[in-house]
Formats: C-alpha cells, structure tokens, sequence
C-alpha cells in the first residue's frame, strides 16, 4: 500500500545541497572535469555507455561526475536521458567485418590473417600497483609500427566456408526492440541479445562464470576478440539514400562450442556471440557464453536445469536499473504497510498467549 | 557497394565526414571560411537518438545494441538550395554549420568548402587512423616456435 506522504521538504533540500558539497569533496583538492572523466577514466564512460544503452561518452562522463562514480547511478542517469530524446530511426546494421581494430585476438588460430593484435590491454601485466602514477608523470608516446593496409576478416568466416559451423539464420531487417515494448517470453535472440549488451556485467560475468563451472555444459572457445571503431550507417529519408552519421566504438567477441550434431544436422560448431559499446572486454566475453548457453532449445540441447539456461531468470534479473529500483524501495518510507503488520503480529501474540492461557486453566 | 556507380558518392563522403569529424574542429574550419550564406533554417537543430543495430553473430539477424546521440538540421539557401545534416553527439552548431557545408557543396562555392574545411578534416581523420593503427601494429605478435624433443 503506498500513501503519500507530505513534510520532509526542507530535510530533502538540506540533504540534497549537503549531496552536492559531498561530491565536491575537498576544494583544496582540484575539481575533476568532465574532459578529465571521459578521457582518463574511458573503461567507466564505456560501461555507463553500455549499460545506459546510449553511445555519447561525454554525458556518460558527466553521468559518472554527477553520481560520485557510482556507476549503477550513472547508468540510471543516462537511461532516463535516453527516455527524452526523440528516435530518428534505427542505423542499418554495423559492419564489424570492416572495423579499424585496436585489438584483435584469437584463441583458436595463431596465425589468422590480420595477425593477433594485443592493442592496449591489461592482460600480460602484473597487477602490481604503480606508485609512479600517484606521483605526476609524463607517459611516453607508445611504439608505432609497419601499417599495412590488409583486411581483417572475421575468424568465423574461415569455419564457415568450410561448413564446420553452424550458419547464422538472418531474422527480421527491423528487430524487436525491448525499449519500446516490454520484454515477453520466450525472447526471441534478437531481443535476448539487445537484453544482455545493456545487462548489468556483474551479473552476466556471473552467469557466464556458471557455464564454465558446469552449470549448463557449453566449453566455449573465443575464435575472436575484437575493439576497435566501426562507422554507423543510416537511411536518410529527405536525402533518400544512407549515410555515415558517425563512428563508435565497439567490442565484439565470438565464440565456438561443441555441438555433436542432431537427427537433421552433422556435427557442427555453434556459435555465441557478444557485441557491447565501447572496450567492454570482460562485458563481451559473458554475454557470448550467456548467449550461448540461452540458445539450447534452438539447438535441441537437453535443458539441464542450469540458471544460465534459464532465460526468464537471466533476462529479468539482468537489468540493474530495474533490479535497483525494485530493491532500493524498500528503503522508502512504508509506514502504513508496516503499521497493519504490526497490528497484525500483536494480534497474533495476544490470540496466542489467549490460547496458552486457556490451555493452561483445563 | 559500388563507388564509381553511385550517383551520391560524393554527397555520401562530404556529409558522413562533416557527422563524424569533432564539432570544435568542424567549427574552427567554418568560421576561418568566412563564409555566411544568406539562408532559411528548414528544420531547427534537433537532438534524437539514433538506435544503433548490430548482426547477431555479425552476419545473422540484426539486433538493437544501443542508441547514439545525433543532431539534425536542414537549410535553405536563397538559392533555393537544400542542404541537410546528420551529426553525431549534441552539437547543435555542428548540425547547422554541417547542413550549411552540404547546401554550399551543390553551389560555386564547393571548391572553396572543400579547401578550407573538408581537406583538412579529411586530412586529420586519415591521420588518426593512421596513427591508432600505427600503435596497435606494434602490438602484433611475432610467434616463434620452440623446437621440443631431443632431435
């Protein structure tokens, strides 16, 4: 039961300028730019720019500044941004086939063509902390190398030509879009895939980790993982023909699992596929092994009661704005609620003790 | 698709390098251009969104992986050129100087928006792309294998 409550407006006030004093923390200390966000802390632009499901790392800096680096906030903020802009159109579909990648590793074939690009990546340190970074330092400009103008292809294409992996069925040109309807079940992978790229990475690391520990068995190998800048294309419909209306950042992971064949089918690879904004590495990788594992029924896998099989449990407990606001209610005044269960356990007590007593006089 | 065939190629290239290229940059140009048509704003900056899609699998059935921000805006000069613009981020100024570039690039004045602004966003562009993949090149890996075994 939800009644209104009045009084409590200065205490929000106060509380609110007392928020904007806390954020600002020590004016001794310099005051962080919004710049200085999206240029030096881009990993944390990147997830609110994924999981606010809106590509504009200067809002999601100011997101991040605004919520005191809180990101789930941050997210919440862009996400309610989103709600106010008015949708243009959809782009056509990015081409990663033609991305200018940062980063391009495969674990399958170590010689792929295009090579294995490490790009500027955390893997091979040794986590040990810099102190030099507490101090200012000047950085040296990275090492340049030969540039050849080679394509990249995608390693899948390779498995594909040879038929040793299962094809991609092409679905609708206009794909469900969960924004705009609400998420019904079953989903289809269009809309399972628009889910897990804004999903809370916490939890889909969480549930990719289940499928490597057993839960739901799909060995998942990462044919490729690749970063870098892809340009959007779109349908103008004044100018009547497509054009560039910009270029973002994206990362991509594909990977491939067993799959011992079916009545109708040979043995074959399958695929699971992670597409995220932005250099969303550890993001990606999960949402291809979720991908994968949500994808038995198409398949003709046997389900095996695994969360990650699950897709009424991944897809509605994946979305951390919803899960916040769910949760973070309750925090919020239920006095009257509260009150009725207090009667009630009264009452219970004094029935109870009624009966002790009665019990007692026979 | 086919460049040499397409009758919009070179409208297609100015207005996806005015979308792409930083508003700042795009700014500077325009200004030391000094040129100001006389013009009527068609349709007033607009701040949308724009639902980028993705293929699932990169070649299967398209999904919706996001929005991006885009600002829209269309002129008219007294000509009665039509010039539009697609750009992305919130740049208001960015659109209607980008809607203007695309009405003076069916006019006389081509060559001089091309020399002064589009040149040296093209120039710059190609130098970024340049340089981030000069970077990753140097981070290719050179395998070498290790003989094993006795012999």
């Amino acid at each position: 039961m939800y009644v209104a409550v009045k009084g409590g407006e200065r205490a929000i006030d106060n509380a609110h300028a007392w928020l904007a004093e806390e954020r600002r923390g020590d004016t001794s200390v310099n005051e962080l730019s919004v710049a200085q966000i999206r240029e030096q802390l881009a990993l944390a632009v990147n997830r609110v720019m994924a999981e606010g499901s809106l590509y504009d790392p200067d809002l999601a800096a100011l997101a991040i500044k605004q919520a005191r680096g809180d990101l789930i906030e941050a997210i919440f903020l862009i996400r309610a941004y989103r709600t106010t802009l008015p949708r243009f159109c959809g782009s056509n579909p990015i081409q990663t086939e033609g991305m200018k990648c940062d980063r391009r590793v495969s674990a399958t074939f170590k010689d792929a063509p295009g090579g294995q690009v490490l790009g500027p990546t955390f893997d091979y340190t040794h986590r040990l902390l810099d102190f030099k970074l507490a101090a200012d330092g000047e950085v040296a400009e990275a090492p340049i190398g030969n540039t050849t103008e080679g394509p990249t292809p995608h390693i899948m294409s390779f498995l594909d030509r040879e038929e040793l992996i299962q094809s991609e069925p092409i679905g609708e040109e206009t794909p469900a879009d969960l924004t705009r309807t609400p998420l019904e079940l079953p989903a289809s992978r269009a809309l399972r895939l628009q889910s897990l790229t804004r999903a809370d990475e916490g939890f889909i690391l969480g549930m990719a980790y289940s499928t490597q520990r057993g839960y739901a068995r799909n060995h998942a190998f990462v044919a490729e993982l690749r970063i870098g800048a892809v340009v959007v294309e779109m349908n103008i419909p004044e100018l009547g023909f497509s054009i560039e209306i910009g270029e973002i950042t994206v990362t991509e992971c594909e990977t491939v699992n067993q799959f011992t064949g079916s009545k109708t089918e040979p043995p074959q690879f399958t695929r699971g596929y992670g597409l995220v904004f932005g250099m969303t590495e550890r993001k990606a990788i999960s949402m291809a092994l979720v991908d994968r594992a949500l994808r038995w029924k198409e398949l003709g896998e046997d389900d095996l009661g695994a969360p990650a099989q699950d897709e009424e449990f991944v897809l509605y407990h994946s979305d951390n704005i919803q899960a916040t606001g769910f949760l973070e209610h309750i925090k919020l005044p239920h006095y009257v609620d509260f009150q009725s269960e207090l009667e009630l356990i009264r009452k219970l007590r004094r029935e109870a003790q009624t009966n002790i007593a009665q019990e007692a006089a026979q | 698709m086919n460049m040499m065939s397409d009758p919009n190629a070179a409208r297609k290239g100015w207005l996806g390098l005015l979308a792409k290229s930083p508003a700042v940059e795009v700014a500077q140009l325009w200004l030391a251009l000094k040129i100001k048509p006389a013009h009527k704003v068609l349709r007033k900056p607009e701040i949308g969104g724009v639902m980028v899609r993705g293929r699932a699998g990169a070649v299967g059935a398209a999904f919706n992986l996001g929005e991006m921000t885009v600002t829209r805006a269309s002129v008219k000069l007294v000509d009665g050129t039509v010039g539009h613009a697609y750009v992305q981020g919130r740049g208001k100024d960015h659109a209607l100087q980008a809607a203007l570039m695309d009405a003076l690039m069916q006019t006389a004045a081509a060559e001089a928006v091309d020399a002064g602004v589009l040149s040296p966003l093209r120039a710059a562009m190609k130098q970024g792309k340049v340089n981030r993949a000069a970077k990753a090149s140097a981070t290719k890996v050179d395998f070498f294998t290790i003989v094993r075994g006795e012999d």
